[in-house]
């Protein structure tokens, strides 16, 4: 298949060799799961136990509010211990709304598990249903609700489904391993998916750092119409939904649109899976599996982890930290985030736990000033200049920065990667978004402020001039009646004489 | 266990490359043309090359003494010493002393550290050098000599040559050596109205005039060693294609053109490509990351602006060599041709409106 080729990229050592022959093991499950109610992107799932009840392992915990948003199942059978804050995933390490369930070691499943589906013949929207009510979110990291992705086909005509397996980020290998020991699972999945859609084409797109997979996820779709498995360069960002859809079609994604804009939707290879779980097997997404990597982990792994389960209990499993880790980070390298604390529990979007060591890791590099070498406008996979907006970025001038493109970017952070003065552009670009998305509230805020305050003084005012007309009714009301009982006066008066 | 850092902003790997690597790889890239340069200019072009670079260093120590900002790490990355060095190539090989001390402390002081340092800088500091250097002493910067290398029985020894260098004792006259460059006595005698294949050939040969054993600056004079110092810089990624191509391609495409139209006046378009600082500045000097713009198509453009100024300078301005004056007008253009040509944002046209997609929303 002809590939089309994207702009810029880099190439990070792959660093994949630390885990890609590690067969996907089971972790042990621990005394107790800390399940956060917000693990995707929009609103946060509301609780429907309390503490004390008893659940079983898929039951509902938490449920969906409003469209975008995703439910929450017990892992694994036990009681609630407890619903409050417990440090959330995120790089501030701040606790977010967490249900704590003590488990019972017997991993029962609840009686109310949905009914598995016929895959092949069942409608659209009722795919789309059991996707929304299994939680499944797109595990690449995104955690987009999937269902919504499902939908896209009511409001854009669509024509293919890109499966992501590129799994560009360094070290990761968990849909590397998905695919080689489950390549039949995730072929069902995917072409349930391409029902839901309703496309005609689905391209099952994989780096070619990982021949095994791309082998036996070929054999497991030869004799599927429509289904194709390609390779695509080892370069990242290629995981990247935009320039995926770019390499595999040749077209654009318009800038700040969707990717269903130009008829198609990309899903990642381990949503494929759960989907594929939910469906045939009516299973919740209720475990995930979680590379553990780097090169101060003892033995790295491929895991399947119950989702909420402390980090700490992996890097245990994995034989603990052979070297005092330079970093800790949730997912890859490239994108993920610090890892505040190791009790943070693991949730739908984690792909990866590494300890780097100090070799790997880039934080003894000092700090210089820019010398224009323009190697971040080369690696700019979006074709922006990033000296130019960190220059502005640091003057505090948010709009000229937005106007060079800050939020065409897709913080992919090839451009830190390459810079040879260690200037922290992503770091710059995190923090203008935030600011930007600040004044604009802020400016949002005093606009609806004013807006409010100048209804209440024409309310105000139609108030008072309601009240004037009424007085002057009544007055005349009154003036009237007056004289009409003067002229009566006059008459009676009149008609006694 | 490691608290939390303080950027939390990825990625969390680098590619090794740093600011000093990178200036340690453009001086690797100009050893061979300068040490070329050296052995065929001698002793006293050896002194003039240490002088310029170390008092490019000491001129960059004195002002961070003096503005209180840390020594060690502006020295440690390289940049003065290369901008000295870039200067030293551009001198006449036997100058005095003091050009190369004056020059280094221009370039440093005035060319770069005025701007705010390292990357701020809106000229070339070592062409900003030459040029105050060419305007102010003119006898001194175009005083070239006849290549007498090492082993020559009219070269300097150690000793005679401090004479011609600093000035001190009794050495060999630089009147008794003197020459004119290739393009200075082309000039010369063209102005004169003589055909430029006989000025050329009457006093250059061919071979040493592509190896570079002709009369010019340090390290000017070798097309050869600084095409291949070029390469190394293209390999290593340090520099792109961009600005020597369209450099070297306006120059050979006006000197073509120009030589087809009146080739008894014009010179060919490979003399304007040898001779000279064309390569040096095309490979070392226009390709300065600080002073050049930073898109591809930028680059382009900018490369092309130097190589018609350099063109325009040389054959109808009053000097014959315009590589510094084309440079530095160029460098003036940067931050307008930065603001007015970007490479396209994905997604978006050129103009920076976003893409019109085919299949319209249902």
């Amino acid at each position: 298949m002809k590939l089309f080729r994207i702009r810029g990229g880099v190439h990070p050592k792959g660093r994949k060799h630390l885990s890609e022959d590690k067969p996907i093991a089971n972790l042990p499950l621990p005394e107790l799961l800390h399940v956060p109610l917000q693990q995707h992107i929009g609103a946060p799932a509301v609780a429907v136990v309390k503490k004390g009840d008893a659940v079983k392992k898929g039951q509902v915990i938490a449920v969906a509010q409003g469209t975008i948003s995703a439910p929450v199942h017990a892992p694994t059978s036990g009681t609630v211990n407890g619903l409050g804050r417990y440090t959330a995933p995120h790089p501030s390490g701040l606790p977010g709304r967490t249900i704590t369930i003590r488990t019972d070691g017997r991993d029962a499943w609840t009686d109310d598990l949905p009914a598995p589906m016929e895959p092949f013949t069942s409608s659209p929207q009722a795919i789309a249903q059991r996707v929304k009510d299994a939680g499944i979110v797109g595990m690449g990291g995104a955690t987009f609700p999937s269902a919504v992705k499902l939908n896209l086909g009511d409001r854009y005509d669509l024509h293919t489904l890109i499966i992501n397996g590129a799994e560009c980020e360094p070290y990761l290998t968990c849909d590397d391993r998905l695919m080689r020991e489950h390549p039949a699972d995730v072929a069902t999945g995917v072409r349930i998916m391409a029902r839901a859609l309703e496309v005609k084409r689905t391209i099952i797109a994989i780096e070619a750092n990982k021949p095994d997979a791309i082998r036996r996820m070929r054999q497991a779709v030869k004799d599927l119409d429509g289904v194709q498995v390609v390779e695509v360069p080892t370069r990242y960002p290629m995981g990247s939904e935009k320039h995926l859809t770019q390499t595999l079609l040749g077209l654009e994604t318009p800038a700040r649109g969707l990717t269903a804009e130009i008829g198609a939707v990309v899903h990642n290879a381990a949503t494929a899976f759960a989907v594929y779980e939910a469906v045939v097997k009516g299973r919740p997404l209720i475990s995930r599996v979680v590379t553990i990597s780097g090169e101060a982990v003892t033995n790295p792994a491929n895991l399947r982890v119950p989702i909420g389960t402390p980090v700490a209990q992996l890097l245990e499993y994995a034989g603990g930290l052979k070297t005092e880790p330079e970093r800790l980070l949730l997912g890859g390298p490239m994108m993920g985030q610090p890892l505040a604390d190791l009790k943070v529990p693991v949730v739908k979007g984690t792909n990866g736990v590494l300890a780097l060591s100090g070799l790997e890791a880039a934080t003894k590099s000092v700090k210089a000033s820019c010398i224009r070498c323009a190697s971040c406008v080369d690696a700019c996979p979006c074709g922006l200049v990033p000296l130019d907006m960190a220059a502005a970025i640091r003057k505090e001038e948010m709009e000229i920065a937005t106007q060079s493109g800050l939020m065409d970017c897709v913080g992919c952070g090839s451009c830190a990667y390459v810079c040879p003065s260690n200037i922290p552009l992503v770091q710059y670009f995190n923090y203008a978004k935030g600011r930007i998305t600040y004044l604009q509230r802020a400016e949002h805020k005093q606009k609806e402020t004013k807006r409010l305050a100048e209804l209440r003084t024409e309310r105000m005012e139609r108030i008072a001039a309601a009240k004037r007309e009424a007085m002057a009714k009544r007055k005349a009301e009154q003036a009237r009646k007056k004289a009409e009982k003067a002229a009566k006066n006059q008459h009676q008066e009149k008609a006694t004489v | 266990m490691t608290t939390s850092p303080p950027i939390i902003g990825g990625p969390f790997l680098k590619q090794s490359p740093s600011v000093s690597h990178i200036m340690l790889v453009v001086m690797l890239a100009l050893t061979p043309a300068t040490l070329y340069g050296l052995y065929q200019f001698g002793w006293p072009a050896v002194y003039l090359f240490f002088v310029t670079v170390g008092s490019a260093l000491l001129a960059e120590t004195a002002w961070l003494k003096m503005a209180g900002r840390p020594v060690w790490p502006a020295l440690h990355d390289g940049s003065a010493l290369l901008t000295g060095w870039l200067l030293a190539m551009t001198l006449p090989p036997w100058a005095p002393w003091w050009i190369g001390v004056l020059g280094s402390l221009i370039a440093i002081w005035l060319g770069k550290q005025v701007f705010g340092g390292l990357g701020q800088n809106l000229f070339n500091p070592a062409m900003v050098a030459r040029v105050v250097l060419l305007i102010s002493f003119p006898v001194h910067m175009t005083a070239f000599v006849v290549p007498t290398p090492f082993m020559d029985l009219n070269a300097p020894g150690p000793i005679e040559s401090l004479a011609v260098t600093f000035d001190y004792g009794v050495g060999p006259s630089i009147d008794a050596l003197s020459s004119a460059s290739v393009l200075g006595h082309i000039k010369t005698e063209v102005g004169r109205g003589a055909e430029w294949t006989a000025a050329f050939s009457s006093t250059f040969e061919m071979r040493g005039f592509v190896f570079g054993a002709v009369p010019g600056s340090l390290g000017e004079t070798s097309g050869l060693l600084l095409i291949l110092g070029g390469l190394l810089l293209l390999g290593a990624r340090i520099i792109t294609w961009h600005i020597p191509v369209s450099m070297l391609a306006a120059i050979a495409v006006l000197a073509g053109v120009m030589n087809a139209v009146d080739p008894l006046t014009y010179p060919s378009a490979t003399v304007h490509l040898l001779s000279g600082a064309t390569l040096l500045g095309a490979f070392f000097i226009a390709t300065d990351l600080v002073t050049s713009p930073v898109s591809p198509l930028g680059k382009i453009v900018f490369g092309a602006g130097c190589g018609i100024l350099v063109y325009v300078i040389r054959t109808w301005a009053g000097y014959p060599e315009g590589v510094a004056f084309a440079v530095l007008l160029m460098n003036a253009a940067t931050p307008l041709i930065d603001r007015y040509i970007k490479p396209r944002v994905y997604g978006r046209t050129r103009r920076g409106e976003p893409l019109v997609p085919e299949e319209a929303v249902k």
